[in-house]
């Protein structure tokens, strides 16, 4: 039942926002939608917490430990975003970037977006799961080009069509998944279930599933933001309107990878070897060490901060490839804490940009002295990204490269090479930006800053004690993805 | 009719999609690259609908009703309607080098036989053997959008990919789950309106659906 009201309140959000979306409270409409999935995910999660994982709608959905908490922090993550986003889309429409036009299409795709990817999360068929990750990418697209100004759109061309053959490699995988799950299960709506999958997993065939992998992994990769194929990510975070940034970085990526690692736990059924895992491993190696060098480059801080994403998205895919245990652990709490932390940064620098005019770095200055809120929200989200204690993202750091050290060692060097780099990079960045001279004048407005202290809260609560209850949960998630 | 009948026919229309797609690859106007999509959805319809009248799988029919409604007939005739709208109509792309294109993808349907090879061996459908002819289709859509210059060759290139992985599933297993049809039709349908709006939003913004003023957004 929760699980209809939890895909069923975006969707009407979609729709009731595209039809009146115009009006003076959208905004608030907005949050309130947004609220409103919060309490469904809300209750949902006490659910499977009692109960356990179960189906729903004659197999339809599956909720399990691993993805129930996907949903809470994305419906989580959608809210506090849709509060940030109230003041500060009504501010660029008082500057003259959007119109009431553009503001009713940001506020209905932004409710389609969280619903598609709602349904990502929780559908139970593999092929349901494409589906809802091409709709999402679409809701997204016209988003990333709302401001209308020629780097926009060429970021959402860009998007789309970087996106949509990385979505099309991952449909020829289910495909071919279908095709291996057919011969054992029988044609028809049920071969492509992930339950039914999993129970026959050890019959695929290996061959079929090895290749259907590999297209899976580069599908669904292109919008974890993988590197070689990134380039889309970039543009995308820097030339979209800022709440946007923080969704697609604190939550599609997120959700993407949940679609790789739903499939891994198939193919290593299947292969029962390491084969699964070590091409994430290269693949998020490869993009920690190449996001890492890319960030020192940077000069617009929307754009060092998607390529901060892109390096912590490689750290959990290495993670996810390492496998076992500890490593799912690491990888499913650096996933929530890179989540909260980068949409807290997304929310401060969005603040940050609307005071200086510009999102070149060089601008803008000396936020402590005019506006020291933003500026100390700035500044501690960008310690908390960057790994330091007592901040939850050295835990799941420090757990990751100790195993990594353990299992893997030779690619620890790397590992700690590109975060040190990245320290020195992004550090060096964001000090002078908080605490330099500057002649701005103040932000005239009250900016929306709880939103962002309450992630860096949770994320500070989280490094230093983790409730028995969560932990045991993201144990059982680590449990489940194997290794 | 004996099955090996019906088979020689699918095998010629898998032909001819292949056919068509060589064919898209070298066609520099839009109004012909239009017609062209077209053909490629009627072949894959006819060829869908035979497989579902020679092997009895009913589902499949109504896979063949979807692609001729979307792909034969709603979507051209969008494309069209719009190519007027934007008075593009007459637009020839200025492609140089289509002999080495053709060769690349010759190249690519080898590349796509091989990668085939192991999986159709395993496949237990009549039309196994078209499943490289499949892949080969999706590869050159590939091509296709790697080499045009303009925005909507590339969206025709990216539903003429559509088309070469729907006719892999019909190939290898008969098509996907009805529901998940259904969800991937929808999927395209909404890709084609939002780019159409995205199309009117670059003329407005560059005064031209030449994608090379959009090549700002580089790494330094």
């Amino acid at each position: 039942m929760e699980i209809y009201w939890l895909l069923g309140i975006p969707l009407t959000g979609g729709v009731f926002l595209a039809l009146w979306g115009c009006r003076k409270h959208a905004p608030e409409i907005n949050a309130l939608f947004s609220l409103a999935t919060l309490l469904a995910a809300a209750w949902l999660t006490h659910r499977i917490i009692d109960q356990g994982p179960m189906m729903v709608g004659a197999g339809w959905f599956f909720i399990d430990s691993f993805n129930v908490f996907l949903v809470a922090l994305t419906a989580f993550v959608a809210f506090t975003t849709a509060l940030f986003s109230r003041p500060y889309m009504r501010i660029e429409a008082e500057h003259g970037k959007l119109n009431a036009q553009r503001l009713r299409l940001y506020h209905s795709s932004y409710q389609i977006f969280i619903g598609a990817m709602l349904l990502a999360l929780t559908t139970n068929n593999m092929g349901i799961l494409w589906v809802a990750m091409e709709a999402a990418t679409l809701a997204t697209v016209l988003l990333v080009s709302l401001y209308r100004t020629p780097a926009s759109l060429e970021a959402a061309w860009k998007y789309f069509i970087l996106c949509g053959v990385g979505i099309a490699l991952a449909l020829f995988g289910t495909i071919l998944l279908y095709f291996a799950a057919e011969k054992i299960l029988g044609s028809g709506g049920t071969a492509l279930l992930w339950t039914h999958l999993n129970g026959v997993k050890a019959q695929l065939e290996p061959t079929v599933l090895s290749l259907a992998f590999v297209f899976l992994l580069v599908g669904y990769g292109t919008k974890v933001g993988l590197a070689p194929l990134h380039s889309w990510l970039p543009d995308a975070h820097a030339e979209g309107p800022t709440p946007v940034s923080a969704v697609l970085s604190g939550l599609l990526l997120n959700v993407a990878l949940y679609a790789v690692m739903r499939s891994k736990v198939l193919v290593d059924g299947a292969l029962g070897n390491d084969l699964a895992g070590n091409l994430m491993m290269g693949f998020g190696l490869f993009s920690v060490v190449l996001a890492a060098f890319l960030i020192k480059r940077q000069t617009d801080v929307k754009r060092m901060f998607a390529y901060s994403s892109i390096e912590h998205m490689g750290l959990i895919t290495f993670a996810f490839g390492m496998g076992g245990a500890v490593a799912n652990f690491a990888a499913l709490l650096h996933m929530t804490m890179h989540s909260l932390t980068k949409s807290a940064i997304f929310f401060a620098v969005g603040h940050a940009t609307q005071k200086a005019g510009t999102q070149l770095m060089a601008d803008i200055r000396g936020l402590i002295q005019t506006n020291p809120t933003i500026g100390w929200g700035l500044m501690l989200g960008t310690v908390a990204i960057l790994g330091v204690p007592p901040f939850g993202v050295f835990a799941s750091e420090f757990l990751i490269i100790t195993t990594a050290m353990h299992e893997h060692p030779w690619a620890t060097p790397f590992l700690l090479l590109a975060l040190g780099v990245a320290f020195a990079s992004i550090f060096g960045k964001v000090q002078p930006m908080v605490f330099g001279e500057t002649e701005l004048p103040k932000l005239p407005y009250q900016p929306a800053l709880a939103p962002v202290f309450l992630h860096l809260g949770l994320v500070l609560m989280l490094g230093l004690f983790i409730p028995p209850y969560l932990a045991d949960w993201y144990r059982q998630a680590a449990q489940l993805l194997g290794g | 009719m004996s099955l090996t009948y019906h088979l020689q026919i699918v095998n010629l229309l898998a032909a001819l999609l292949l056919l068509i797609s060589f064919a898209m690859l070298s066609q520099r106007r839009i109004a012909g690259l239009i017609t062209l999509f077209a053909w490629q959805g009627a072949a894959l319809t006819a060829s869908t609908a035979l497989v579902a009248w020679s092997t009895g799988q009913h589902h499949l029919y109504y896979s063949a009703a979807i692609t001729l409604v979307l792909k034969v007939i709603a979507m051209p005739w969008y494309f069209f309607r719009i190519v007027k709208k934007l008075d593009v109509d007459r637009d020839v792309e200025p492609m140089i080098n289509i002999p080495t294109t053709m060769l690349i993808g010759i190249v690519l349907v080898i590349f796509a036989f091989n990668l085939a090879l192991p999986i159709s061996e395993l496949s237990g459908t009549v039309m196994r053997s078209t499943l490289g002819i499949a892949l080969a289709c999706v590869l050159l859509a590939f091509l296709m959008m790697i080499t045009r210059r303009k925005a909507i060759p590339q969206v025709i290139g990216f539903l003429a990919m559509e088309n070469g992985l729907f006719f892999a599933a019909t190939s290898t297993s008969y098509g996907m789950p009805l529901v998940v049809e259904l969800g991937v039709a929808l999927d395209v349908m909404v890709a084609v309106f939002v780019l159409s709006i995205f199309f009117f939003q670059i003329r407005e913004t560059f005064d031209s659906l030449d994608l090379k003023h959009m090549e700002k957004l580089k790494e330094r």
